[in-house]
């Protein structure tokens, strides 16, 4: 039994390393990937770009929207003359946010009563949220400053030095780009890792019986259990090669500190590798033809991506779909990912996930091995 | 019953296609004793692989019974797996690999350890004269070496049966002897038993079984002299000057049994050899029809196997 499982291992291997470009290509998607992704994030989340109605024109107002400027979350295309052509612009697609500053901007200020009119696109979400996010703190910190020089201008013997650890204070805590990278990279690394498991293996079998292979395959004594296995292995080094490339990569380029154990990262990501590598095998075991399979894992992979948690709290999902989650590994590991990575919590809170995904893992293996059809027919 | 290697009794196999089901084996029975070379001898489509296929396991049956050296083809697959090889039609083994590569991998799923493996390999390549070819990738070996190579791999395991599936299709002739010698040689020293497939009937000369499969049916089986046998009459050859009339004539005349074409020839089956000669020339003769090189021939199998398939045909109109 483990003779032939090495000799079917010993053969992916040799097979996957004398096709150059396709190992090439598999080392550095994930990679690749997660750069764009991240990189798309930030600069979703920055530069939006936005129409302003200063009604006010004063010193008041200019010093509001330099403010907004500086920022680097909006970039100020145009300014119009009141709500309906900031509307406007966001209907026609030109902006994605605008704001109404009102005539006597500055009186309203002196008064301590100002109010402004962010008008933001609400059919982009990530966007809505990051401009709301981003004009409510400039706005608060515009406000302190605001506040603190009016304080310091009325008591000369504080200085508005002593004042200012304030503001960089709610500076960091409310900077909503910085934790969106902290909640997001870890699970775009479970979520990168579970894409390319499955692409890894769901053409592993199918393409063997697109080349006839199969047959020599199927007349020689391996069983379907030996098979799968053998062609796992050389898959999981390839898949454990690109988890550590990411999460180096997310921790050093996007500054996203991993706070908690590595080693037992580590082993839980390689349960949870083979486990993405098992769910290509069930693929590539019931695929008629390599089209299928690339279909199936399309589909697989959108899907995870949506309902697994990685995006959307799955709290919020109706049960049904809550319960389809638990087909997608990524569903086990996003609250192991998120836990290490970035509350650094140890295995004494995860036994719940770690025990569903090795469960998930072993029993998704014999499950692809039993749907194996070991016939031509 | 140990005698027997390969058996199949009422052996059906029906695909299920667009165009409704397709009996591609109807009510097969064969029997191969141990250490004969049996020919599967039919026309493409003829359910020559099909037949193959389900006798090795490889497709489910619809109906009847097949074994191998006893052991079911359906229930016990893996029993049959480890004794017996086979060659595809095509070319399945893993064009990326290169002949060693294949060769040892082959030998390793068939749990043979790495010193049989190093003692039996460079025999096995000697054998199959592809020593100086280890290092090529399988894909880019000519025909006849992909089929040598295919051949070395299926008999790494030391099998007592091998099922070969036209294993000279897209073979050069020189390579077609070649190959055969081979099997000879393994007739011979091992007394293996070989069941091959192949339409071509120069190839049946050299089994001592040959089975004609037709239409899913097996239509005759006996040995190559015994087939040839089972056609009636003498064979007369002609080449006559104006095809389409002389052959239209022929068909009526007394004594004669068959009528075949044979590329720009005309093969008559007569009853009585001369006396259908002389039948033959008059009425030749009479509609003023010329002709050469007439002369009586010992029927081959390819005479042979027209004349079983066409009387299968009139059976078969008749019902
Ligand atoms: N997988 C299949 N599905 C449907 N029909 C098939 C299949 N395989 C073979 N056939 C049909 O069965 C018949 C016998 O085919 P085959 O066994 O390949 O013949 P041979 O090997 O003698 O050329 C043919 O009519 C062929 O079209
Ligand atoms: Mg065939």
């Amino acid at each position: 039994m483990l003779r032939r499982i090495l000799a079917i291992t010993q053969k992916e291997f040799i097979q996957t390393v004398r096709d150059r470009t396709t190992l090439m290509i598999m080392l550095s998607m994930p990679l690749l990937q997660l750069i764009l992704f991240a990189y798309a994030i930030h600069m979703d989340v920055k530069h939006i770009p936005m129409v302003i109605a200063d009604q006010s024109m004063d010193q008041a107002s200019r010093s509001y929207i330099t403010d907004m400027v500086r920022s680097d979350y909006f970039d100020i295309i145009s300014t119009v003359q009141g709500e309906a052509d900031v509307i406007h612009a966001i209907d026609a697609g030109t902006a994605r946010a605008g704001l109404v500053i009102p005539p006597n901007f500055a009186a309203q200020v002196d008064r301590g009563s100002a109010n402004v009119l962010l008008l933001v696109d609400g059919s982009d979400p990530f966007t809505t949220q990051s401009a709301y996010n981003a004009a409510n703190v400039i706005s608060q910190t515009h406000a302190i400053t605001l506040a603190l020089d009016d304080l310091s201008r009325s008591m000369p013997a504080i200085s508005s030095q002593d004042l200012s650890p304030l503001t960089t204070h709610i500076n960091i805590l409310y900077n909503p780009d910085l934790k969106d990278l902290w909640f997001l990279i870890p699970g775009m690394i479970a979520m990168l890792l579970q894409t390319q498991t499955i692409a890894l293996t769901s053409l592993a079998v199918v393409r063997e019986r697109e080349a006839g292979t199969i047959e020599q395959i199927l007349v020689s004594p391996i069983r379907p259990l030996e098979l799968m296995l053998g062609k796992t292995l050389p898959n999981l080094l390839i898949a454990l090669i690109n988890m550590l490339t990411i999460v180096v990569v997310g921790t050093l380029a996007f500054g996203v500190p991993f706070q908690g154990n590595f080693p037992l990262f580590l082993g839980l990501a390689l349960i949870y590798v083979f486990a993405g590598l098992g769910l290509g095998l069930l693929i590539s075991s019931v695929s008629q033809n390599p089209r299928q399979a690339q279909q199936l894992n399309m589909m697989i992979s959108l899907v995870g991506l949506i309902i697994s948690g990685f995006i959307f709290p799955r709290y919020t999902m109706p049960v049904v779909l809550q319960g389809i989650g638990y087909i997608f590994p990524l569903t086990y590991f996003i609250p192991i990912a998120r836990g290490i990575f970035t509350k650094g919590i140890g295995i004494e809170f995860l036994w719940g996930s770690v025990a569903a995904l090795t469960i998930f893992a072993v029993g998704i293996i014999f499950f692809a091995a039993r749907l194996f059809r070991q016939r031509l027919d | 019953m140990t005698e027997i290697a390969i058996s199949a009794n009422g052996l059906v196999k029906t695909f299920r296609t667009r165009k409704g089901p397709l009996n591609a084996i109807d009510n097969l029975t064969l029997e191969v004793g141990r250490g004969e070379t049996y020919g599967l001898l039919g026309p493409d489509g003829a359910g020559k692989t099909t037949t193959t296929r389900v006798i090795l396991g490889l497709l489910s049956r619809t109906g009847g019974q097949s074994s191998i050296l006893g052991f079911d083809s359906m229930r016990d697959t893996y029993a049959i797996r480890e004794r017996v090889g086979y060659i595809a039609q095509q070319f399945v083994l893993p064009a990326d690999l290169t002949v060693i590569e294949n060769m040892r991998f082959f030998a390793s799923v068939q749990g043979i350890s790495q010193e049989a493996q190093d003692a039996r390999i460079p025999e096995l390549l000697a054998f199959a004269g592809l020593t100086d070819f280890t290092r090529r990738l399988a894909g880019q070996l000519s025909g006849g070496m992909k089929k040598k190579l295919a051949l070395a791999c299926s008999l790494i395991h030391q099998p007592q049966v091998v099922l070969l599936d036209e294993p000279t299709l897209g073979v050069d002739p020189v390579s077609r002897r070649e190959f055969w010698s081979l099997l000879g040689n393994l007739r011979a020293e091992k007394g293996l038993t070989i069941f091959v497939c192949t339409p071509y009937m120069d190839e049946a000369e050299r089994c001592n079984q040959v089975g004609l499969i037709y239409k899913g049916r097996l239509i005759a089986h006996d040995t190559p002299s015994g087939i040839k046998k089972m056609v009636p009459g003498h064979l007369l050859e002609f080449k006559p000057a104006k095809f389409v009339p002389a052959r239209d004539l022929m068909g009526g005349l007394p004594g004669v049994l068959e009528v075949q074409t044979y590329g720009a020839m005309l093969h008559i089956f007569v009853e009585e050899a001369e006396r259908g000669r002389r039948t033959i020339e008059k009425t030749l003769g009479s509609h003023g029809l010329e002709w050469s090189g007439m002369r009586i021939i010992e029927p081959r199998m390819e005479e042979a196997f027209i004349s079983l398939v066409s009387r299968q045909e009139a059976q078969d109109h008749d019902q």
